[in-house]
C-alpha cells in the first residue's frame, strides 16, 4: 500500500528543508507518495470594496497560477526528476486548517512543513500556521527546523 | 497617472480649484452652487415625488411599498421562511471549499452593507423622526422587513445575469437583468429599461451616493472644527476619492472598508447601551412608536406623515428596490444565483430593522423630541413643518445630540463614523454609477476616467449644498431608480420563483446540503 506524505511549502527556503526530509523519509518507508501543497492565505470573512469583488476571480486564478508554476510545479519535478512519485495541489484558505483538509481528502498519513517564519507580533498575537497545524491537525505533523 | 496627464486633468482640476478659490473673496459660493443646483433640479424632484391627486401621498412611496408586498406575497414570506438559511450561507456552510479564493458570501454581503449603512442610518432616521414623530419608526420597521423581498429578488437576477468577461472579471446589476432577463423571455423593451436605469444610477450615485453623504461628512467636520466653506471639506474630500478611485490608491479603501464594520458595531453597541441606560422607559418609547405609527401624536403630517417618513427614509437607508445592491451581489461566483438572493435579504433586516431602530430608539429615549405637557403630544418647530427638538437639532446633529446626551465623547466618534461612513458609501457608489456608465458607453479606460472625474466635482457641489435640495435631489435620484428596477422585476419575478421552486426541492430531497456534513 502506497503511503501518502503531505508536504507544506510557504515559498521560502524552509520548504526546501521540508522537501528534503520528506525525501528521505519516502526513501526510508518505501512505497511513497509526496503530495506538495501550498495554501495561499485567504479568508472569506474581510472585507473587500465592489471593484475588488468584480475581479476576485480574475485574482485567483492569477494567484493560483503564481503559486503553481513558481513554487509547486518546481518541486514536483524536481521530486519525479529523483524517482519519487509525487503530486501538487494550490489552495486557498487558513493555512494551518487547508493544509489539514487536504491531507484528510487525499488520505495522508503525515505532513511535514518547514518551521514557520512569521513575524514576532503577529506570531505571539495569533499563534503561527505551524503552531496552529501542529495542535489541530488529524496526523503526525513533523516541523524541520 | 500617465493618462490624467494625457487628458489635460490636473489643469483642469487646478483652474476649478483657482475658481473656488477666488470665488471665496465673494462672498456667497456655496449659496450660488445652492441656489443654481435647487434650480436645476427641481422639476426632477417635483416629479418623483408627486403626490397622488388629491392626497399628499407620494406615488414613488406606493409603488415601493406595494413592490415590496407584492414580492413578499409573491414568494410566500422568503424573507421568513429562508432567513436561518441564509445565515448559515453566509456563515459559509454550503460553500465549496474548492471555491476557496473566490468572494464569499460574507464578503458580498458585507460589501453591499458598506454602501448601505452609513448616513441613512445616522441621518436618515432623525430627519424620519423629526419630521413623521416616533412612529415613523414602526413604519421605517415594516418597510424594512418587506423591503427583504425586493432585495431578494432583485440580487438573485443580477448574479443570473450578469456578464462574465474572458479576463473574470464581471459586471451585473439591473441593467444586466433587464436586457439579458427580458430578451431571454422574448418581451420587448428589455434594453430600453435598462439604458433608463443606467441614466438614473448614474443621478443616484452622483446624489445620494455621493453629494448626500459628501454634504453630511461636511456638516459633521464643520460641527465640530466651527462653519468654514463647504466647498474646501469638498476639495479635500474630492482629492481622496479621486486618488482611490483614480489613482488606485487601494490602500486608503482598504483601511474604510476595514474600519466601517468595527465603526458599526461600535455605534449599535453604544445605541445598545444607552437604550439599557434608560431601560425603564423602553416601554414608553416603544408605545410612542406604536401610537405614532397610526395616530400621528400631533407630527406634521399625522399617522400618514409618519409612514411616509417612515417609508421614504427606509427605502433610501436600505435600498431595496432600488437595483443598488444587485450591482455589488453580481461579484460572486456561485453555482445558486438564488444563494444570493438569500443573503441579501439580510441587507435589509441589519441595515433597516436593527440599525435604523436603534437610532430612533435612541432619539425618542433621550427626548430629544420636545412633547407639550399640556397636550402630551409633539409641539412643532417655528416653521411647522418638523417636530421642535432640544437646541432645534435635525439631522446628523439631531442623533449626534442624541448620544451625547448619554456619552459626551460621542459626537467626536460619531463624526469620525459619519465621515467614514460617507467615505466607504462614496467608493461603493461611484462603482454603481461606473458600471451604469459603462453599460452606457461601454468600457474603456477614458470613458471610465471621465465617470469617476464627474464623480469627484460633484463630490465638492455637495458639500457647498444645503441639506434642503441635495437631500430631495438624492431621494429622487434612488427613487427614480427604483422605478425602473421595480417595473422590470414584475416581468422577471418568474424567473426567480422557478429558482425558488428548484433550490427548495433540492435543499429538501438533501441534494443540496452542507460541506462537512
Amino acid at each position: 500500500m502506497t503511503t501518502k506524505i503531505v508536504i507544506g511549502l510557504d515559498g521560502t527556503e524552509t520548504g526546501e528543508r521540508a522537501i528534503a526530509f520528506a525525501k528521505d523519509l519516502a526513501k526510508r518507508i518505501g512505497t511513497c507518495e509526496l503530495l506538495v501543497a501550498y495554501v495561499i492565505e485567504w479568508s472569506p470573512y474581510t472585507f473587500q470594496t465592489p471593484e475588488e469583488n468584480a475581479q476576485r476571480h480574475k485574482r485567483r486564478e492569477e494567484e493560483v497560477d503564481l503559486a503553481t508554476t513558481r513554487i509547486v510545479t518546481p518541486a514536483v519535478d524536481a521530486l519525479k526528476a529523483a524517482g519519487f512519485e509525487a503530486h501538487g495541489i494550490v489552495r486557498h484558505g487558513d493555512v494551518a486548517e487547508t493544509l489539514n483538509s487536504i491531507t484528510v481528502e487525499n488520505g495522508g498519513v503525515q505532513i511535514v512543513v518547514g518551521r514557520a517564519s512569521a513575524d514576532g507580533f503577529k506570531k505571539r498575537l495569533f499563534g503561527s500556521s505551524t503552531q496552529n497545524l501542529v495542535m489541530h491537525a488529524d496526523v503526525p505533523v513533523t516541523v524541520v527546523n | 497617472m500617465k493618462t490624467l496627464k494625457q487628458l489635460g486633468l490636473p489643469a483642469a482640476i487646478a483652474a476649478f480649484t483657482a475658481s473656488a478659490a477666488a470665488a471665496q473673496e465673494a462672498p456667497g459660493l456655496d449659496d450660488k452652487i445652492n441656489q443654481a443646483f435647487a434650480d436645476l433640479t427641481g422639476p426632477f424632484v417635483s416629479f418623483i415625488f408627486a403626490p397622488f391627486p388629491g392626497t399628499g401621498f407620494p406615488w414613488i412611496v406606493g409603488w415601493l411599498v406595494i413592490a415590496a408586498t407584492v414580492f413578499t406575497l409573491y414568494f410566500a414570506f422568503v424573507q421568513l421562511r429562508f432567513f436561518s438559511h441564509a445565515i448559515s450561507l453566509v456563515k459559509g456552510d454550503y460553500s465549496d471549499p474548492n471555491d476557496a479564493g473566490e468572494v464569499s458570501h460574507f464578503q458580498a454581503l458585507a460589501t453591499a452593507l458598506s454602501g448601505t449603512v452609513g448616513l441613512g442610518n445616522i441621518a436618515g432616521v432623525a430627519v424620519a423622526v423629526g419630521i413623521g414623530g416616533p412612529g415613523a419608526t414602526f413604519w421605517m420597521i415594516v418597510a424594512g422587513l418587506l423591503g427583504m423581498a425586493s432585495k431578494f429578488t432583485e440580487c438573485t437576477l443580477g448574479v443570473k445575469y450578469r456578464n462574465e468577461y474572458d479576463d473574470g472579471t464581471v459586471s451585473g446589476g439591473p441593467m444586466y437583468y433587464m436586457s439579458k432577463g427580458f430578451d431571454e423571455l422574448g418581451l420587448p423593451g428589455g434594453k430600453i429599461l435598462a439604458v433608463l436605469f443606467s441614466i438614473f444610477c448614474i443621478l443616484g450615485a452622483l446624489g445620494g451616493g455621493n453629494m448626500f453623504q459628501a454634504n453630511q461628512a461636511h456638516q459633521q467636520i464643520a460641527g465640530i472644527t466651527g462653519d468654514y466653506p463647504g466647498w474646501i471639506t469638498g476639495l479635500v474630500f474630492a482629492a481622496i476619492v479621486f486618488m482611490v478611485i483614480v489613482g488606485g490608491l487601494k490602500s486608503i479603501a482598504r483601511v474604510t472598508e476595514k474600519v466601517v464594520p468595527f465603526m458599526g458595531v461600535m455605534y449599535v453597541a453604544a445605541a445598545l447601551v444607552i437604550i439599557i441606560m434608560h431601560a425603564d422607559q423602553i416601554g414608553w418609547a416603544f408605545g410612542q412608536i406604536f401610537a405614532g405609527a397610526f395616530t400621528g401624536l400631533g407630527v406634521a403630517g399625522g399617522m400618514v406623515g409618519a409612514l411616509i417618513q417612515g417609508f421614504r427614509r427606509a427605502a433610501f437607508s436600505n435600498e431595496a428596490g432600488v437595483g443598488s445592491a444587485a450591482i455589488a451581489h453580481s461579484a460572486v461566483r456561485t453555482k445558486e444565483p438564488i444563494t444570493e438572493g438569500f443573503v441579501s435579504l439580510l441587507e435589509p433586516f441589519i441595515d433597516t430593522v436593527v440599525i435604523c431602530t436603534m437610532t430612533a430608539l435612541v432619539i425618542i429615549i433621550t427626548q430629544q423630541l420636545i412633547v407639550d405637557p399640556d397636550t402630551g403630544k409633539y409641539m412643532l418647530n417655528e416653521a411647522g413643518n418638523a417636530i421642535a427638538t432640544v437646541d432645534g437639532n435635525s439631522g446628523v446633529s439631531l442623533t449626534s445630540a442624541a448620544f451625547g446626551s448619554a456619552f459626551s465623547w460621542f459626537p467626536y466618534v460619531l463624526a469620525i463614523a459619519v465621515v467614514l461612513f460617507a467615505f466607504s458609501t462614496m467608493i461603493s457608489w461611484s462603482y454603481y454609477g461606473l458600471k451604469a456608465w459603462t453599460y452606457l458607453f461601454g468600457e474603456g479606460q477614458t470613458k471610465e476616467l471621465v465617470f469617476k472625474v464627474i464623480f469627484c466635482i460633484f463630490v465638492v457641489i455637495g458639500a457647498a449644498a444645503n441639506l434642503g435640495p441635495v437631500i430631495d435631489f438624492s431621494d429622487a435620484a434612488i427613487f427614480a431608480m427604483a422605478v425602473v428596477n421595480v417595473f422590470a422585476l414584475y416581468f422577471l419575478m418568474k424567473v426567480v420563483r422557478q429558482e425558488l421552486a428548484s433550490y427548495s426541492e433540492r435543499l429538501k430531497s438533501g441534494e443540496i446540503r452542507k460541506f462537512g456534513h
